[in-house]
C-alpha cells in the first residue's frame, strides 16, 4: 500500500465507507435490473460529484482539488470494488486529463468546472473497431470554409449514451494506421449530425456508437496542435489506463475476499473447504498477484503524479497485470463458489463480466505487452 | 460383442453409405443440427422425418442392444457409422442424459423389465430424463446427500431437495440419488427412478450468469416412488451413481467439440486482426496463444481417438477423468480467446450493434464456466486421477 497523505487517507476511507456502505454490489445489480439506459445511476454520480470526486484531476481555479492520480486511484479502487457504475473513468480522468494536458486557457475554462462538477459527462471517443487500435483513425475531418466537418464512426465509447461532450480523434491527414495527421476536437454532444447507438454489454456498463454526418465544427474545437493529436491522446489514454487498472485492483481485492470467505465458511467431506491444501495454494497465488497488481498500479499513478517519463512504459505493465489478475480472481471466484457461483443471484458472474469488459478497454494484455516492448526497443 | 472381420466392416460400411443416401434429408446436408438446448425442440419437417428413421433404424444408439430397439452393432462397426455419418453431413437426433447416461447404465445394472420400460423410449427420444444428484449441501460432496427415501411396503416416499437438475422444467422422468439409510454414508443411497408428474414434485428454474435457466431447483414433498423403479440392490445406488457419472464425464468433454456453427479461432481472428504481409495473423502474441490451444484440441482429440480404441467394450474407464479435465480445460480456454479476439464485440450482450456470433461467444464463453464445476469438479477429478490412478496416498490434510 502506498504511503498516503492524511488527506489522502481521508479520501480513501470516505470513498470505502460511501461504496460499501451506500453503493454496494447490490446497488449496482438493482441499476442493472432496472434497465437504466445511460448505464450508471445519475442519484449516485450526483453524490460522487457532490463529495468533489470529478474534480480530483482539475486544478482549484477551475473547480477541482488538483489532488492527483494517486488520489483517483483510491476512488477508482474503492468504487472498483463494489463495481460501481459511472463516468468516473470516461469524464474526470480521460477526458479531463485530455482538456488538462492539451487545452487552450479558453478551453479548459469552458468545460473544466462543469466536468469538475459532475454536471457535464465527457469522454474520449478513439476506437473505430471493436479492438483497441487508437492510431486507427480513418473519421475525417474536411476543412469547410472556418471551420471542420466530421465524418466517420466510433464504436464502444464510453458514456456514450449520455456524452455531453466528446473528445474525438480525427484524420486531418494521412491514411489509417498513421500517427502523424490525427486531430482531436471537442464536439458537443448535441452537435448537428451526431447521433448515437446505445450498446447493450455483458457489464451494464454505458456505452455506444457514435456516427458523424458532417459535424461541423470551429477552429476553436481542435484540442491541441493540428495533425499532432496523438501524441496527446497517448498520454491521456495512459491516464485511462492507469485508473481503469486501480479500478480492476479493487474489483479483484474484493472477488478475492469474497472468495476466501467462502473457501471459511463451505463444508463439503465433513470439513471446511479452504483446509484442501490445492484450494490453499490456489488462493495464496491470487493473493501474491493481486500485491504485484498493487505495486505496478501505484507505482504507475506516482510516476504521472511525478510527471516521470516511465509513466507510458509503466501504464502499459499495470494495465496488462490487472487484465491478467482480474482474468484469473474471477475466473477462481466461479470455480471455488462452485455452482452457486454460476448462477445469476450470485456476484460472481459480474465480477467475471466486468473483469473482461475492463480487459477490452484502452488495450488488453496482448496490446499492453507488445507496447511495453516498444517502448523498451524490441 | 466382437469386431467383425474387415470384410464384413466394409461391407457394413457399404450398407451405412447406402442407407445414410438413401434416408438422411438432402435438405439437413451441411446444414446445422437442431437446437440441443434443453428448451422445446421445434423441428422442420424433414429434421421429424430424420429422428424418425434413425429411431426406427435403432442408430442413434448403434451399439445398444436390437432387442430394447438398439442398433446391435460392434464397437467397430459404430465407429465406422460415425465416419460414414460425419462424411455425408448427418448428425444424431437424439441426445440428451437419457441418452449419454442413464441408457448405458440401466444397460449394465437394470433389472429386465426395467430396460424393456425404459430403454426403448431413449432409444426413440421419446422421454426426456433429467438427474436428481446434487442437493445445495451435496455438491462436490455428493455422497452427503440428504434427501430421504422411507420405506412404505410397496412404495418409498421421497422428500427432500435437489439442485442443478438439467433441464428440469421439461423432463418427463427423473433419475435420482436418494438416502435409504441414515447409518452408513455411501452405503446408504439408493437409485431411484420416477415421473416428474408425480405429485410432490416441484421445479423452479435458477437464472445463470449467462442469462439462460438450464437448471432446476427441484423440491420433493412426500413422492411417492413405487419400489419397482429402484435400480439395483437396496442401498447399493452408488456405486451405480459413480458408473454413471463416468458416462456423464466422457459426454462433457465431448462438448469440448466446438458447436458447427462456430468460426474457428484462426478464422475468426484473420478477420478481426488481419494478415501481416507474411501472411500470418498480424499479432504475434495472439496468434501464438490460438497455435497453442488448436494444438491442446489437436492432442485431446487423439487422446480421445485413443482412449475409445484401447477400451474394447468402448466403455468409459478411469481415463474419463482425464478426458474431462483436458477437455474442459481446453474448450474454456477456446471461449476466452474467441472473446479476446473479439475485442469489445465480445461482450456485447444483446441487441443491435453486434452480430449473431458476436453475442453468441460471450454466452457460450459463461456457459462454459460450469463444464469444469458439474460431472465432477475439475478438483475432484483431480482427485481421482492421483488417488485412483495413481495411487498416491490420502492427504491427512485432505
Amino acid at each position: 500500500m502506498a504511503i498516503l497523505t492524511e488527506e489522502q487517507a481521508m479520501l480513501r476511507d470516505m470513498a470505502k465507507g460511501w461504496a460499501q456502505e451506500k453503493n454496494p454490489v447490490a446497488a449496482f445489480r438493482r441499476m442493472r435490473d432496472s434497465g437504466a439506459p445511460l448505464g450508471y445511476d445519475p442519484v449516485a454520480w450526483r453524490e460522487m460529484a457532490q463529495m468533489g470526486w470529478a474534480g480530483v484531476l482539475i486544478p482549484e481555479d477551475h473547480g477541482g482539488s488538483d489532488f492527483g492520480y494517486l488520489s483517483m486511484g483510491l476512488l477508482l479502487e474503492e468504487t472498483g470494488r463494489t463495481l460501481t457504475a459511472s463516468p468516473l473513468l470516461a469524464s474526470a480522468v480521460a477526458a479531463a486529463s485530455t482538456l488538462r494536458l492539451g487545452g487552450s486557457d479558453a478551453q479548459k475554462a469552458k468545460w473544466l468546472p462543469t466536468i469538475a462538477a459532475g454536471e457535464t459527462v465527457a469522454t474520449l471517443a478513439v476506437d473505430e473497431g471493436p479492438r483497441h487500435a487508437p492510431g486507427q483513425v480513418a473519421l475525417r475531418a474536411e476543412r469547410a470554409g472556418d471551420g471542420y466537418r466530421l465524418f466517420g464512426a466510433k464504436r464502444f465509447v464510453l458514456e456514450g449514451e449520455g456524452a455531453d461532450l466528446l473528445i474525438v480523434s480525427a484524420r486531418t491527414a494521412g491514411d489509417p494506421g498513421d500517427l502523424e495527421g490525427i486531430t482531436l476536437f471537442l464536439v458537443p454532444g448535441d452537435a448537428a449530425g451526431l447521433t448515437r447507438a446505445r450498446l447493450s454489454l455483458a457489464d451494464c456498463r454505458g456505452a455506444a456508437d457514435v456516427f458523424f454526418d458532417g459535424v461541423a465544427l470551429g477552429d476553436d474545437a481542435v484540442l491541441g496542435t493540428p495533425g499532432e493529436g496523438f501524441a496527446l491522446l497517448d498520454k491521456a489514454l495512459d491516464r485511462a489506463r492507469a485508473g481503469l487498472a486501480a479500478e480492476m485492483l479493487g474489483a479483484a481485492s474484493q472477488a478475492f475476499e469474497a472468495t476466501v470467505d467462502y473457501l471459511k465458511t463451505r463444508v463439503q467431506f465433513g470439513q471446511l473447504i479452504g483446509s484442501f491444501q490445492a484450494l490453499q495454494h490456489r488462493a495464496g497465488r491470487m493473493f501474491m498477484e493481486l500485491e504485484l497488481t498493487r505495486s505496478t498500479v501505484e507505482a504507475t499513478l506516482a510516476a504521472i503524479d511525478a510527471g516521470s517519463p516511465d509513466a507510458p512504459l509503466l501504464a502499459s505493465l499495470a494495465k496488462a497485470k490487472a487484465g491478467e489478475t482480474f482474468n484469473l480472481v474471477s475466473n477462481e471466484m466461479v470455480q471455488m463458489h462452485g455452482g452457486i457461483g454460476m448462477t445469476d443471484a450470485h456476484d460472481a458472474g459480474l465480477y467475471l463480466k466486468r473483469a473482461r469488459a475492463a480487459e477490452a478497454t484502452f488495450g488488453g494484455q496482448a496490446f499492453h505487452r507488445d507496447r511495453y516492448a516498444r517502448l523498451k526497443g524490441y | 460383442m466382437t469386431d467383425v472381420a474387415a470384410d464384413d466392416l466394409d461391407a457394413f460400411r457399404g450398407e451405412a453409405c447406402a442407407w445414410l443416401a438413401e434416408n438422411f434429408p438432402a435438405s439437413l446436408r451441411g446444414g446445422q443440427d437442431p437446437t440441443r438446448a434443453p428448451g422445446p425442440q421445434v423441428l422442420t419437417p424433414d429434421q421429424t422425418l430424420w429422428k424418425q428413421r434413425m429411431a426406427d433404424k435403432g442408430w442413434a444408439t448403434p451399439t445398444w442392444p436390437a432387442a430394447y430397439g438398439g442398433g446391435g452393432l460392434s464397437a467397430a462397426q459404430a465407429r465406422a457409422l460415425q465416419q460414414e455419418m460425419d462424411r455425408t453431413g448427418a448428425y444424431n437426433p437424439m441426445y440428451g442424459m437419457g441418452l449419454m447416461m442413464l441408457g448405458p447404465t440401466l444397460l449394465e445394472v437394470a433389472s429386465e423389465a426395467q430396460k424393456a420400460r425404459h430403454i426403448p423410449p431413449i432409444v426413440r427420444g421419446e422421454v426426456r430424463w433429467c438427474q436428481g444428484f446434487s442437493e445445495p449441501g451435496a455438491g462436490s460432496d455428493l455422497a452427503s446427500l440428504a434427501t430421504r427415501a422411507e420405506d412404505r411396503g410397496d412404495h418409498f416416499l421421497v422428500n427432500g431437495q435437489k439442485t442443478w437438475t438439467s433441464g428440469g422444467q421439461y423432463a418427463d422422468w427423473c433419475f435420482c440419488l436418494v438416502r435409504t439409510d441414515t447409518a452408513r454414508k455411501h452405503a446408504g443411497i439408493s437409485f431411484v427412478l420416477f415421473d416428474m408428474k408425480t405429485p410432490g414434485v416441484e421445479v423452479r428454474p435458477m437464472k445463470l450468469i449467462s442469462g439462460a435457466s438450464p437448471f432446476c431447483e427441484t423440491f420433493l414433498t412426500d413422492v411417492v416412488v413405487p419400489k419397482e423403479n429402484l435400480v439395483g440392490p437396496l442401498n447399493g445406488g452408488w456405486d451405480i451413481a459413480k458408473r454413471l457419472l463416468q458416462h456423464e464425464r466422457t459426454g462433457i468433454s465431448g462438448n469440448a467439440k466446438p458447436a458447427a456453427a462456430d468460426v474457428p479461432l484462426a478464422e475468426l481472428a484473420k478477420r478481426y486482426v488481419g494478415l501481416d504481409a507474411a501472411g500470418r495473423l498480424a499479432e504475434p502474441d495472439l496468434r501464438a496463444r490460438i497455435a497453442a490451444n488448436d494444438m491442446a484440441a489437436h492432442a485431446f482429440q487423439l487422446t480421445a481417438e485413443r482412449v475409445l480404441k484401447e477400451t474394447k467394450s468402448g466403455s468409459p474407464s478411469a481415463g474419463s477423468s482425464i478426458l474431462k479435465n483436458a477437455g474442459t480445460r481446453m474448450g474454456q480456454e477456446r471461449d476466452e480467446l474467441r472473446l479476446e479476439i473479439l475485442g469489445m464485440a465480445g461482450i456485447g450482450w444483446e441487441g443491435e450493434g453486434f452480430e449473431d456470433g458476436e453475442l453468441r461467444a460471450v454466452r457460450t464463453w459463461l456457459a462454459g464456466k460450469a463444464t469444469t464445476i458439474y460431472g465432477g469438479s475439475q478438483e475432484v477429478q483431480s482427485n481421482i486421477i492421483s488417488k485412483r490412478i495413481l495411487g498416491l496416498p490420502e492427504s491427512t490434510q485432505g
